[in-house]
């Protein structure tokens, strides 16, 4: 019996553009599909990340507490981490903030017009990182795939590749942006 | 006694070849169909070589030397392509981009960008160097273009081109190491300097989206430098 591989995705500070992309594979998605179980997704209803994920396609940089605290367990847990897109690669829009601090940016979304943090939620709402930063900053990163968002073909390169058991190139095809 | 004879003869990545004595290594190296990587150089401006992605190896030389702003000499072994020049090649683009905020996604030079151009061209997938994130400005002061030093590698092909090429020399270097920074006339608002002519030849030829034309949105931020050599030629300059 042919062990199907366990994949995993999750998106942490980032839009969710990578996700869509990941869907644009459209009819493509059925056939790789029979080639994994979703053990976790966004689009699925499983609130605990397993233990012994084969792939997981991380979505998004480190931009708060709860983000550091999942990309953690997600890595203890993980055979193949990937970087999914720029934010996870490079902080990308997510990390514009940093230049100014998340002070600024918590002022700015809560504060205005009078300038004060006193509207900041403090229940329910995951402290930001004063810098928003890429997931290699923190974790071992085994595959990185820039793009905003990486073409569907890209993401299908990677999927295709990583569950045939190779490590993708992408070295001539992935750009950032 | 004899005359220095104009031809150089040497080898470069195991191959041999010739060139005139005062040709570069980065041309001969072209004619000969050889990739070295450039950022700073520009046909039609002078060398600097400030960006330092053309580092080749030269036999007896202690240390990696700049293939635009070295000449061939006779008996040289160049190598252009190796391991070593590689990964300092990777680690030449990872620091400029780690230098600045180079957002590509919402850069207006998204996919007409030299710099972005060359992480894909050689194989960069991420950045290892931890990003700076510097707090920098953007000039939008001109009635035309906008400078933003956040894409600015320094290349210094405005400067190159406004005072060789225009004769205005509007731009200029300002700092020293990590607060370099490009500057118009005596670091005043590009909009109110007194020598700019408004010609554009610095936005043509930025590699990059630190300058831009106004009233552009992202990816529409096409650049060409392809008049630099037209205008030398008709020029009669050499």
């Amino acid at each position: 019996m042919n062990e199907k591989k366990t994949l995993a995705t999750t998106w942490l500070d980032g839009c969710s553009g990578c996700h869509m992309s990941l869907l644009d594979m459209d009819e493509r998605l059925i056939d790789l599909s029979q080639q994994f179980d979703l053990v976790y997704c966004p689009l699925v209803d499983q609130k605990i990340f397993p233990p012994h994920v084969d792939i997981t396609l991380i979505e998004g940089a480190i931009g708060n507490e709860e983000d550091l605290e999942k990309i953690h367990l997600i890595r203890e847990r993980t055979r193949i981490l990937v970087s999914l897109g720029d934010c996870a690669v490079t902080g990308n829009v997510s990390a514009l903030r940093n230049p100014f601090g998340a002070d600024a940016v918590l002022r700015r979304v809560y504060g205005e017009p009078t300038g004060t943090l006193a509207q900041v939620p403090k229940i329910g709402l995951p402290k930001l990182l004063s810098r928003v930063r890429p997931l290699h900053d923190y974790v071992h990163v085994d595959l990185f795939v820039p793009g905003c968002p990486p073409s569907a073909d890209t993401i299908y390169t990677v999927l295709s590749e990583l569950l045939a058991g190779r490590m993708p190139d992408l070295s001539s095809v992935a750009h950032f942006g | 006694m004899t005359a220095t004879p104009a031809v150089k003869t040497f080898v470069i990545d195991g191959v041999d070849a010739s060139a005139r004595s005062e040709q570069t290594i980065l041309s001969a190296a072209r004619e000969h169909n050889i990739f070295i990587p450039t950022l700073c150089h520009l046909e039609g401006l002078s060398d600097v070589g400030a960006c330092r992605l053309c580092l080749v190896e030269v036999k007896g030389a202690r240390r990696l030397l700049p293939a635009c702003t070295t000449r061939v000499e006779e008996g040289m072994e160049i190598t252009c392509n190796s391991p070593r020049i590689a990964a300092y090649r990777q680690m030449t683009l990872q620091l400029l981009f780690a230098e600045r905020n180079h957002v590509c996604a919402v850069c207006l030079a998204n996919r007409h960008c030299e710099l972005q151009s060359l992480a894909t061209s050689l194989g960069m997938t991420h950045v290892e160097i931890p990003y700076r994130f510097p707090s920098l400005s953007v000039d939008i002061s001109h009635e035309r273009f906008t400078l933003d030093h956040n894409r600015c590698i320094l290349c210094t092909r405005c400067i190159r081109v406004c005072s060789e090429i225009e004769g205005a020399h509007t731009w200029d270097l300002m700092g020293r190491g990590i607060q370099s920074r490009v500057i118009t006339d005596l670091d005043q608002p590009w909009g109110e300097s007194d020598t700019c002519t408004s010609c554009g030849k610095c936005v043509q030829v930025c590699p990059t989206g630190a300058l831009f034309q106004k009233n552009r949105t992202g990816g529409q931020c096409c650049k060409d430098p392809s008049f630099l050599p037209y205008l030398r030629t008709m020029r009669e300059e050499p």
